[in-house]
């Protein structure tokens, strides 16, 4: 091989790589493109309609300006509390089961089975389900019927990501823990699921974010209020619910409050999941992966 | 202190595979024991029967018996609680990668349930003493995590892992194939040191290795075990004709 083919051919290669890292970073901008614009767009319609009011104040009757969205900050806020406490537990629970007891069997295959479809079910129709579920039976319209539809809502998500990451923690440290005589259910949840919980916490955090802007499930179930509640009895508002009737209704005030309630709901999402990250990354040591 | 192993008619499958069969030995108690063979001959299948690790494996199943002291592991026992006597060191080191180096070592003691925070503080500086790591991590105890030490450091970790549950069988399943040399040798100096007070059986591959550290070895070939005795007769005139073929390197 002479002197001159090694320097086309090194050259090529030159080339060949520049040409990948070029179309990995025009790949990597065309992801957080759109992103930064809807954020700076928010930000240019919305913050100026944010003040100390807007988080404080009720909303005013159509014709009289300013006014606030605190019922729907307050309303969201319960919601996803709710949606979380059922959506979190029964999700990684059922990971739990997917990953390390049901492996290989047919229940663990319908589990799977069901919960991609479950994912794939159109967020109205979870509405409608809730609604014949929760509301009818209970006779009304409330907050409790939307917490549990959103709950419902996160469960695939959190359950196949959880599954995933379980799967992703080697034997040798399953192994490790039952060697030392730990029972099979603390190894699980004190070894497997700890190694695996950036990963499930990851998956919660997906899911809780789907669902904070979810409208259409809200619709039949929790309704939407004019009024500040905090009780799971009665209807409940939504920032996502108030966007809604706010954007799609006539008036000039209510369209500025819209885009200020569609920036606050993109901030609070924002703020929750880097607040679980910081507290979840807390005392990680030198070292670990 | 350890007790001696008394291994009678032990038969083991993986499914429909007969991996080991018709094992007899008696593994003498505070010496090392080591177990050579070619790949898949079972001598790791053999290990995993004495602490009834393979019963991980659901298609496992296992016939005979294994007294540890006065106790068959398998008649008079839990799989739970016969691995809290018989502590394990596996081939690649597996600290638990999202624990500190101390919570490593106190695992088995906390996951158990053992609390008291001075028991736990002498234990896991005693543990890490026994497997000669003190001196290098003492300062970063709870600071670093368990995956940050270096290979050697880390089997060292698994080893006072398995020490602070105070075990009175030591197995190790090629605890030095994965490290460099200097690392073995700090090992086999550590085997050296620790079989005073644990019977400790140890499987490798490499001879020399249980020619170092080991009083008694057994050859197992294909499932069965061909020969087991003193560890210098087997080295120097095995009776089997396929020991003496091994361990001159005709096979193997």
């Amino acid at each position: 091989m002479n002197t001159g083919e090694m320097t086309f051919r090194s050259r090529l290669r030159g080339a060949a790589d520049h040409l990948v890292t070029g179309l990995a970073i025009v790949a990597t901008a065309l992801v957080i493109l759109p992103l930064v614009a809807i954020f700076v767009y928010l930000l240019y319609k919305g913050a100026s309609s944010l003040n100390f009011a807007f988080f404080t104040q009720m909303p005013k009757p159509p014709g009289e300006l300013g006014g606030g969205m605190a019922n729907a900050i307050v309303g969201s806020a319960v919601l996803l509390g709710v949606g979380s406490l059922i959506g979190v537990p029964i999700g990684i629970g059922s990971g739990i089961f997917l990953a390390e007891y049901g492996r290989g069997t047919k229940l663990a295959n319908a589990v799977r089975f069901t919960a991609d479809v479950l994912n794939g079910v159109p967020s109205i129709v979870m509405g409608i389900a809730g609604y014949a579920l929760v509301v009818v039976p209970l006779h009304r319209f409330s907050a409790f019927a939307g917490g549990v539809t959103l709950g419902i809502m996160m469960i695939p998500t959190i359950t196949r990501t959880t599954e995933e990451m379980l799967l992703m923690v080697p034997n040798a440290v399953r192994e490790a823990a039952l060697g030392l005589g730990v029972p099979n259910w603390r190894s699980v949840l004190s070894i497997t699921l700890r190694t695996a919980s950036p990963g499930v916490i990851t998956g919660c955090m997906l899911a809780f974010s789907r669902v904070a802007g979810e409208t259409a499930p809200l619709i039949f179930t929790a309704f939407g209020n004019n009024f500040f509640s905090t009780t799971l009895k009665e209807p409940i508002e939504a920032l996502p619910l108030q966007i809604w009737v706010y954007a799609t209704g006539p008036y000039e005030d209510w369209h500025r409050l819209a885009w200020g309630g569609a920036l606050v709901l993109i901030v609070l999402i924002v703020t929750a999941v880097s607040l679980v990250r910081w507290v979840t990354s807390r005392g990680v040591l030198k070292g670990a992966s | 202190m350890g007790v001696g192993i008394e291994v009678t008619n032990l038969n083991a499958w993986y499914g429909a595979n007969h991996t080991l069969q018709d094992i007899n030995l008696h593994i003498p108690a505070n010496h090392a024991t080591a177990l050579i063979g070619p790949s898949g001959c079972g001598k790791s299948t053999f290990v995993r029967c004495l602490n009834r690790m393979h019963e991980t494996n659901p298609i496992a199943r296992v016939t005979g018996s294994v007294k540890m002291g006065e106790i068959d592991i398998y008649a008079d026992s839990k799989a739970v609680l016969v691995r809290r006597r018989v502590g394990m060191v596996f081939q690649r080191p597996n600290p638990f990668p999202t624990m500190s180096i101390y919570d490593n070592v106190a695992s088995g003691l906390k996951l158990n349930g053992y609390r008291n925070r001075r028991v736990l503080d002498e234990t896991v500086e005693q543990s890490l003493k026994k497997a000669a790591l003190w001196d290098e991590v003492k300062d970063d105890l709870k600071k670093k995590s368990g995956a940050s030490l270096s290979g050697g450091q880390q089997q060292r970790l698994c080893i006072a892992r398995a020490l602070a549950v105070d075990p009175e069988v030591l197995l190790m399943d090629e605890p030095a194939s994965a490290l460099d040399p200097v690392s073995t040798s700090k090992i086999e100096d550590l085997i050296f040191e620790l079989k005073s007070q644990y019977t400790i059986v140890i499987v490798t591959h490499n001879m020399q290795q249980a020619a170092r550290v080991a009083e008694k070895t057994g050859f197992f070939l294909n499932g069965r075990m061909v020969e087991f005795d003193s560890t210098h007769k087997i080295f120097t005139n095995p009776s089997d004709k396929r020991t003496e073929d091994y361990i001159t390197g005709r096979f193997g």
